[in-house]
C-alpha cells in the first residue's frame, strides 16, 4: 500500500482547518464548559484603512422572529401616465420615512406589480404594535412650516432641528397648492417653486417678514427636508427655494411637498403578522425534529456502510457547519420553510456517498482492490450526482425567481425555502463528494494498513 | 440481475389505481384551500386562561360576523373569517379584550381574494416552466426525445398522485393547499426526475459498454444496479421528513407530509413509470 501523498495530506488539513473554523464561527455568543465562560470571537478584519465587521447572529424571517407583513394595492388611475413611475417612487419614500419613524430596524418597502397592479409590501420585522403602524403608514402626511430661532442655530452647531425651529408658523399642507421644478433663467440652475392659495399666502407673507434673513424650515411628517433662508418679503403666495439642487433632488423634493397627503392612495389587501412566541416555538420543534432526523440517518449509513457511513456521517457534520455558517455570513434570512429546505438537504446530502459507496461495493464485487474501487466509484457517480442535482437546481431556481419576475412567485416563504434548498445542493455536492472522498484517501489508507 | 421489468403490469395497476383514486377524490372531494388561495381571515390568540368556546362564538354572534372556523387549544384560539378590513379587526379586538384584557395575538392574517387567483396563475407557469426546462436538459443530455419525455411524464405521475393525496387527506384530515404545498409541488417535481436521471445514467452507461444487449434487458440490468442506492437514498430523506411530520410544528406539518410523500412517489415512479415508459417507447419505434 503507497503511503498517503502529500498533496492529499494537506487538502485533508485544511478541510479539517475549515471545518474548525466554520465550528468557531456557529459557536453560540457566549458558552459555558466546565463552569468556565467562553465567548465566540468577533469577525472582523482590519487592513489598513478598510475595516470589516460582521454580524454572525442567524437572521430570522417575519414567521420566526415576529413581526407583520402588510401588502397595498395601490390606486394609480388617478395620476396620468407619465407621472405615474415618479409618483410610485415618491409613494414608497414617503412610507418608507413614515416606517422609519416607527423605530423599525430592518423594516423593507417594496414595490411590486402584477399584471398591471401596482403593489406595496411593507415587511416589519419584531414590530410590536400593528395597528399602530398600519395607522401611521396610511395616513396623511403632515407638511409644517417652522421659524427658526437664531439664538439656539448660534449658540450649538449641534443643536436638534426641533430645538433650532420652535415656532409654527400656522403654514400646513392644505395652504399649499402645489410644488413645481422650475430653471433659474440667469444660472440654469433647478428650483423648486412653491404656490400657496390665499390664506397660505397670508401667513407666508407674515412669515417672511418675521424671518427676513432667517431660515424657515420645512417639515414633512416631523422630518425636516429643507431649511431655506428667507431672501425677501413675499406676498403674491409664490415663493423659490434656491439652493445646490440638481434636477434629481429638486424633483424628489419637489414631490414630497405635493405629496402633503400621499401621491397615490393605497388600500391594505393582506396583512399578516406572527407573534413572537409562535416563532420560537416553531423553532424549537423544528430543530428537535431535525436532531432526531439527523441520528435517524447516521444510524442507517453506519448500519448499512459501516466504516465508510462514519465517514459519510462525519462530511454530514462539515455539511451542516459550512451551510450554517453561509447562512450566517451571507446573510440568508431564515424561514420556516428555510428549516425545512435544510433540513431536506440534510437527507439528500447523503444522496451523494450512497451513490459512491454503492458504485465502490459493485467494483469490489468485480474483484478490484479497495482503493481502486473507491476512486472508480467516485470518478464513475460523478456523472450522475452532477446530472441528478441539475435538476433539481433548475426547480430550486424556478423557485427563487432570481431575476424578480413578476409572473413566478415572489413570496418570501417560498423563496426562502428554495434558496436553502439551492445553498444546500452545492454545498452537499461539495462535502459529499470533495471532502468524502479526501477524508477516506487518509483517514481509509490508515485502518486498511492495520 | 433482478427481472423487475417483468413487474410492469402490477406497476401499471399500481399507477392506474392511484391514478384514478386521485381522480375520484379531486372530483368527488375537491381540496380545502388555505387563505392562501381562498382568500380570508386567520387569526390566533392566546388568552390569559383557558378560555371556552361559547363565549368566543358570542362576542363574534354579537358582532353578526359569520366565523368559518373556532378551535381552542388550552389557552389558545384558532379563528377562521372572511376577509376582515383594519376597522373591523380593531372593533372585534376591543370587543374581545373586554372578555380577556391581557388576550395576546399569536398570528393575524387576511388575504384578498386577487392574491390567491395570482397565486394558481404562478403556480401553474413555474410548473410548466420546471417541466419545460427539465425536458429540454434530459433531452439534450441524453440525446434521446422518448427520455425526456418519460421523466417528464413520470413527474407529472408524481405531481398529479401528490395533489390526489392532498385532496384524501384534506377531505379526512383537514390537510390545506397553500403557498407552501405549491412549493412541496415543485419540490417533488424535481425529487422526481433526480431518482430517474440517476436510473437513466445508468441505463445509458449500459448501452454504450453492450449496445446490442434488448433495452428490456439494460433496464432490467441497470435497475438492480441503482435500485439500492435508489432505496436506501430516500430511506435517509425519509427519515428526516418524517420526524418533522410527527415532532415539527403544527405549521409545517402537512408541508412536511406533502414532501414526504412527493419523495416516496418519486422513487417508485422512476422506476416503475419512468423506464417502463421507455421501453414503451422504443417498442413503439421497433414496430414502425
Amino acid at each position: 500500500m503507497n503511503p498517503v501523498n502529500q498533496k492529499t495530506l494537506n487538502i485533508f488539513w485544511t478541510i479539517i482547518g475549515l471545518s474548525f473554523i466554520c465550528l468557531i464561527i456557529n459557536l453560540p455568543p457566549k458558552f459555558t464548559v466546565f463552569g468556565k465562560t467562553f465567548y465566540r470571537p468577533d469577525f472582523s478584519i482590519n487592513f489598513g484603512n478598510y475595516s470589516f465587521k460582521k454580524d454572525l447572529n442567524l437572521k430570522y424571517g417575519l414567521d420566526l422572529a415576529g413581526g407583520a407583513s402588510l401588502i397595498y394595492d395601490i390606486n394609480t388611475t388617478t395620476t396620468s401616465k407619465e407621472n405615474i413611475s415618479s409618483a410610485l417612487e415618491s409613494l414608497k419614500n414617503n412610507i418608507e420615512r413614515r416606517v422609519n419613524l416607527f423605530g423599525i430596524s430592518e423594516a423593507n418597502v417594496k414595490l411590486t406589480s402584477q399584471s398591471g397592479q401596482n403593489r406595496l409590501t411593507v415587511e416589519l420585522p419584531g414590530v410590536e404594535d400593528v395597528n399602530q403602524a398600519i395607522k401611521l403608514i396610511g395616513r396623511t402626511a403632515q407638511i409644517s412650516f417652522k421659524g427658526e430661532n437664531t439664538k439656539v442655530t448660534e449658540a450649538t452647531s449641534s443643536a436638534s432641528f426641533a430645538e433650532a425651529f420652535p415656532t409654527d408658523t400656522g403654514i400646513n399642507g392644505s395652504h399649499l397648492v402645489k410644488s413645481t421644478v422650475q430653471i433659474n433663467p440667469n444660472n440654469s440652475e433647478p428650483e423648486v417653486g412653491l404656490e400657496f392659495n390665499p390664506e397660505g399666502a397670508k401667513l407666508f407673507e407674515k412669515a417672511t417678514k418675521e424671518y427676513l434673513n432667517k431660515r424657515i424650515a420645512i417639515f414633512l411628517d416631523d422630518v425636516p427636508i429643507t431649511y431655506p433662508t428667507v431672501q425677501s418679503v413675499i406676498s403674491d403666495g409664490k415663493a423659490v427655494i434656491n439652493g445646490k439642487f440638481d434636477i434629481k433632488t429638486a424633483k424628489e423634493l419637489s414631490a414630497q411637498l405635493n405629496a402633503g397627503a400621499l401621491p397615490l392612495s393605497i388600500n391594505l389587501i393582506s396583512q399578516t403578522t406572527i407573534g413572537a412566541t409562535l416563532g420560537k416555538n416553531s423553532i424549537d420543534k423544528g430543530v428537535f425534529a431535525g436532531l432526531v432526523g439527523l441520528v435517524l440517518v447516521f444510524t442507517f449509513m453506519i448500519g448499512n456502510y459501516g466504516y465508510l457511513g462514519l465517514v459519510a456521517n462525519i462530511s454530514l457534520i462539515i455539511y451542516g457547519l459550512i451551510t450554517l455558517t453561509l447562512y450566517r455570513l451571507i446573510p440568508i434570512t431564515l424561514t420556516f420553510p428555510g428549516i425545512v429546505g435544510f433540513i431536506l438537504s440534510v437527507g439528500m446530502a447523503v444522496d451523494s456517498n450512497i451513490l459512491i459507496f454503492e458504485r465502490m461495493r459493485e467494483e469490489i464485487r468485480a474483484g478490484k482492490p479497495w482503493n481502486v474501487a473507491m476512486e472508480l466509484g467516485f470518478g464513475r457517480a460523478w456523472d450522475s450526482i452532477k446530472d441528478a442535482n441539475t435538476c433539481t437546481i433548475i426547480t430550486g431556481l424556478i423557485l427563487f425567481n432570481p431575476f424578480n419576475w413578476n409572473f413566478l412567485n415572489t413570496s418570501g416563504m417560498v423563496r426562502g425555502f428554495a434558496v436553502t434548498l439551492i445553498v444546500g445542493i452545492f454545498i452537499s455536492i461539495f462535502t459529499g463528494v470533495y471532502v468524502t472522498r479526501n477524508l477516506l484517501r487518509v483517514l481509509a489508507k490508515k485502518n486498511i494498513q492495520k | 440481475m433482478l427481472n423487475i421489468m417483468k413487474f410492469r403490469p402490477l406497476f401499471l395497476f399500481v399507477s392506474c389505481f392511484l391514478f384514478l383514486v386521485s381522480l375520484y377524490s379531486i372530483f368527488k372531494w375537491g381540496f380545502k384551500y388555505s387563505i392562501d388561495f381562498a382568500g380570508g381571515t386567520i387569526w390566533q390568540l392566546q388568552f390569559s386562561q383557558d378560555i371556552k368556546e361559547t363565549n368566543l362564538n358570542k362576542i363574534f354572534a354579537d358582532n353578526k360576523i359569520e366565523i368559518n372556523s373556532l378551535s381552542i387549544n388550552g389557552k389558545i384560539a384558532d379563528v377562521k373569517l372572511k376577509l376582515i378590513t383594519q376597522d373591523e379587526k380593531l372593533k372585534y379586538e376591543s370587543e374581545i379584550k373586554k372578555v380577556d384584557p391581557d388576550v395576546k395575538e399569536l398570528r393575524f392574517e387576511t388575504v384578498g381574494p386577487i392574491l390567491g387567483k395570482e397565486l394558481i396563475q404562478k403556480t401553474i407557469i413555474a410548473i410548466i416552466l420546471s417541466s419545460l426546462s427539465l425536458l429540454i436538459f434530459i433531452g439534450t443530455k441524453f440525446k434521446d426525445f422518448s427520455f425526456g419525455a418519460s421523466a417528464v411524464l413520470a413527474m407529472f405521475h408524481d405531481a398529479f398522485i401528490l395533489v390526489g393525496a392532498f385532496s384524501l387527506l384534506g377531505h379526512f384530515f383537514g390537510a390545506e393547499l397553500d403557498a407552501l404545498f405549491v412549493t412541496a409541488l415543485l419540490t417533488t417535481l424535481s425529487a422526481s426526475v433526480h431518482d430517474t436521471v440517476v436510473t437513466f445514467d445508468r441505463i445509458r452507461e449500459l448501452k454504450r459498454k453492450n449496445f446490442r444487449l434488448e433495452w428490456v434487458d439494460l433496464a432490467n440490468q441497470a435497475v438492480s444496479e441503482v435500485i439500492v442506492r435508489s432505496i436506501n437514498n430516500s430511506m435517509t430523506i425519509i427519515f428526516m421528513l418524517l420526524s418533522l411530520v410527527v415532532l415539527g410544528g403544527l405549521t409545517t406539518r402537512w408541508f412536511a407530509m406533502a414532501l414526504l410523500i412527493g419523495v416516496v412517489c418519486g422513487t417508485y415512479s422512476s422506476t416503475a413509470v419512468a423506464i417502463p415508459l421507455v421501453l414503451f417507447w422504443k417498442k413503439l419505434k421497433l414496430q414502425k
